[in-house]
């Protein structure tokens, strides 16, 4: 039961992930691209722990804490730049 | 008779998860204007995510005792998609993004374009503007 479940939502994450990049490449303006690739690592996340699920390890966990945290601080380093035209002011 | 209550609600929690998850990134790609676009991943794919991850510790914990590490993620990811999507919606109004005819609301942010007058040149008399 668990591997049919793993596959569907492989599939629906990668369908989504796919979703993202397309906005990503079409997206009319930077916050559009910006939130495109914040959905993209958040998507990526749940794909590292669904693989963690396939391979029965459990260190994959600590990958997906580490893309959460970077992935957070570069989304509000951007949305900085994008306001104010600098970073650390 | 447990174990098949267990994989079912790792089984559930794993394909609701997918569906939040792809539901959020159609919205991304089927709304009209960035503040709409807005809505789909700052909500549905942070519960879609968090919906994984919850049976991801269910499977972890079957073997040896309870995994809550993984609670770590869900409980980041819940917190910080709000603030980023604030932030977001700061830079699209900064940018002045046109929303859709369709989209409620009047931000100040967008009205600037009206003209506004100073001291010197306020129309005097009884004109409907103050």
């Amino acid at each position: 039961m668990i591997a049919t479940a793993l596959w569907i939502a492989l599939a629906l994450f990668s369908a989504a992930i796919a979703l993202n990049f397309y906005r990503a490449v079409i997206g009319p303006s930077l916050p559009d691209r910006v939130l495109a690739v914040d959905t993209m690592y958040m998507n990526s996340i749940a794909l590292i722990v669904l693989f963690g699920i396939w391979v029965n390890n459990k260190d994959y966990f600590e990958a997906a804490l580490l893309i959460a945290m970077l992935g957070f601080v570069s989304t509000i380093a951007v949305c900085k730049y994008l306001l104010r035209g600098d970073i650390i002011e | 008779m447990l174990d098949t209550l267990l994989e079912g609600a790792i089984a559930f929690m794993l394909i609701a998860g997918g569906i939040f998850a792809f539901i959020g990134s159609l919205g991304l790609t089927h709304l009209k204007d960035f503040y709409m676009r807005l809505h789909g991943p700052s909500k549905t794919t942070t519960l879609g995510v968090g919906c994984t991850l919850i049976g991801s510790l269910i499977f972890f914990s079957q073997e040896n005792g309870p995994v809550i590490q993984e609670l770590l993620i869900t409980v980041f990811a819940f917190i910080t998609a709000p603030v980023s999507a604030h932030m977001l919606a700061k830079s699209a109004l900064h940018h002045k993004l046109k929303p859709d005819p369709r989209t409620r609301g009047n931000p100040q942010e967008l009205e600037s374009d009206r003209p506004k007058h100073t001291v010197e040149e306020a129309p005097q008399g009884n004109s409907p503007l103050p």
